[in-house]
């Protein structure tokens, strides 16, 4: 993190996962089907759920490992 | 219409004038000077880490989103749940660029997108272009408000003609903007706590309890029309509903947090850490909204909509009867009086907040720039109370008077021409590279672009871009923004040029954009 810290408001390889979150959930061919289903619930659906809570530990991952 | 529900009336009243107290109350909370504009317009910049997520969670998760969303997905299915990669993608956006927003903002004393952009260009044109921007696409907003409300109420059995009608809106409007003349953006940060709660319950209680009534989520989608289940896959030569899909989610992305309300949101935060930690805690309320969009199926699964008691309601609201009908059918009238609380109150606290920033942005931006250079902390903040006032009075006789299709297309139009101010925006707080004269004819390029654009769609989201026999339908607001984008950057060597320099001064350095 010494690295991130010395370049302050730059770049950090951990952002990265940013670039994830955005890929996954802008690629709809991805998650369009209905299986396999969760509970009942369609995969299109259950899915994009489940990336709202990966998308925020990535996000609180990049929150604690690039400091300000 | 159906009877009025006097126990579910009872408590929506009831927890209305509650927080109608708390608005009033708020004034006392944290005390400052409400005669300073940061003061009223910002609360102070003083609200930490649990304060901003409940307020800004109130301000981007209107009551008309949870209105629209679900009745979205109840008529057109798949297609709704493009709100959730939306509310996904903005996170990191607010991470990385709205960060650095807030500490250019915080380090100059800016209350508004047009502080920043007269301090960072000196191009009072270009902030001019930036503020009137933010202010008509705001109006309809709350426009949109209202129809939240007035769902409910309708949906609480009070009807009749004329001013009675009208009467529970007109009461709601008059105490919303008592409140937010008196104690400024603590009011609605306060309320925020509180209607948040209350939606937080409704939700949690409506995915558990509804699907248990109708035998599980397994039967729910069972009873959803096959072409409504999921996106139609492309045919040839064409992306079709992926490209749409994904467009409006980026495209409503990039512009959520270049409005006026969500921006003041934001700079009413203490730190530039309160921001990077909510961009790991607001995703709670993406997750809620996700849920709740599930309720449009819900919905056709119980078949409410084929109900003899709610035809009037869906005769008279549309789809945005939906979700209120559902919870009547699905709930006893205690709860739907939570639920409907959560709804109403819901659509009081981003109304709040966006007259409040309108209010900043003419106060700083137009009255300021143009009319009074320099008038005393008092006056100034005396000025935006005003304007407040006006904008929601706007925003009421707009949706008594005009047809509430018009506030919808209109919001659509808000959205196309917001994003206009990106390049300025959000690319000013990471270059100078831009001459400012440049970005100022791809803003109104691309404004034009976009309205003719929708126009040409008859007021749809989506254009159906050709390029080579092949069609690619996307979001109008992204595809005019690139247009946008690349005028500003073919133009500015040439204006470079041709002797229009740049503005001398930059008040900003780079040491400014973060911590």
């Amino acid at each position: 993190m010494i690295d991130a810290q010395k370049k302050r408001g730059g770049w950090s390889w951990w952002y990265l996962l940013f670039v994830i979150q955005f890929i996954v959930a802008l690629w709809p061919p991805f998650y369009n089907k209905v299986d396999p289903t969760l509970i009942g619930i369609p995969f299109f659906y259950w899915f994009q759920l489940f990336w709202v809570i990966v998308s925020a530990v990535f996000t609180a991952v990049v929150y604690f490992a690039v400091s300000e | 219409m159906q009877q009025v529900n006097w126990i579910a009336l009872g408590i929506f009243v009831a927890l209305f004038g509650f927080v109608s107290w708390l608005g009033f109350a708020a004034a006392h909370w944290r005390k400052g000077d409400l005669d300073q504009l940061h003061e009223w317009g910002l609360g102070g910049r003083r609200f930490g880490t649990l304060i901003t997520w409940f307020l800004v969670g109130g301000d981007v998760y209107t009551a008309y989103t949870f209105i629209a969303v679900p009745a979205l997905a109840f008529g057109a299915g798949a297609i709704a749940f493009f709100a959730v990669p939306y509310t996904v993608i903005i996170y990191p956006i607010l991470f990385l660029v709205f960060r650095r927003i807030w500490h250019v903002c915080h380090k100059h004393g800016y209350i508004t997108a047009g502080d920043f952009v007269r301090g960072r260009f000196g191009n009072r044109w270009l902030a001019l272009a930036v503020t009137v921007t933010g202010i008509v696409a705001t109006m309809p907003y709350i426009a949109l408000q209202l129809v939240g409300i007035q769902v409910v109420i309708g949906a609480l059995g009070i009807s009749g003609t004329g001013l009675v009608a009208d009467l529970p809106l007109l009461i709601a409007f008059v105490v919303l903007a008592a409140f937010t003349y008196s104690s400024g953006l603590r009011a609605p940060a306060s309320i925020a706590v509180v209607k948040d709660i209350l939606i937080y319950a409704t939700a949690l209680a409506a995915v558990v309890v509804i699907p248990m009534h109708l035998g599980g989520f397994g039967k729910i989608f069972a009873a959803v029309p096959v072409q409504k289940l999921l996106l139609a896959v492309p045919g040839p030569n064409t992306t079709g509903s992926y490209s749409a899909y994904a467009t409006l989610a980026l495209g409503s992305a990039l512009a959520l947090f270049l409005y006026p309300h969500t921006l003041t949101g934001i700079l009413s935060a203490s730190s530039g850490h309160a921001i990077r930690r909510n961009a790991a805690m607001l995703p709670g309320y993406t997750f809620m909204l996700g849920l709740l969009a599930l309720l449009g199926f819900f919905v056709i699964a119980a078949g409410v909509d084929k109900l003899p008691e709610y035809a009037a309601g869906f005769k008279q609201f549309g789809n945005n009867f939906a979700v209120p009908a559902l919870l009547l059918h699905s709930f006893p009238s205690w709860f739907v009086g939570i639920a409907f609380a959560a709804i109403g109150i819901g659509a009081l606290v981003p109304a709040a907040i966006m007259s409040i920033a309108a209010a900043n942005l003419y106060t700083r931006n137009i009255h300021r720039e143009f009319i009074n250079k320099n008038p005393t902390p008092k006056q100034e903040s005396h000025i935006a109370k005003l304007v407040s006032l006006i904008v929601k009075a706007g925003a009421l006789v707009f949706i008594l008077f005009v047809p509430t299709q018009y506030a919808i297309q209109l919001q659509l139009l808000g959205g196309i021409w917001i994003i206009q101010t990106l390049p300025t925006v959000m690319l000013g707080a990471y270059t100078r590279w831009f001459n400012s004269w440049a970005l100022l004819v791809g803003w109104a390029v691309g404004t034009f672009a976009g309205t003719a654009m929708a126009v040409a769609t008859k007021l749809t989201p989506t254009f159906p871009l050709a390029v080579s026999g092949h069609t690619f339908p996307g979001y109008t607001a992204v595809y005019t923004v690139m247009l946008n984008l690349v005028i500003a950057v073919i133009l500015t060597p040439v204006f470079n040029a041709m002797g229009t320099r740049r503005a001398p001064v930059d008040e900003t350095v780079p040491a400014d954009y973060h911590a």
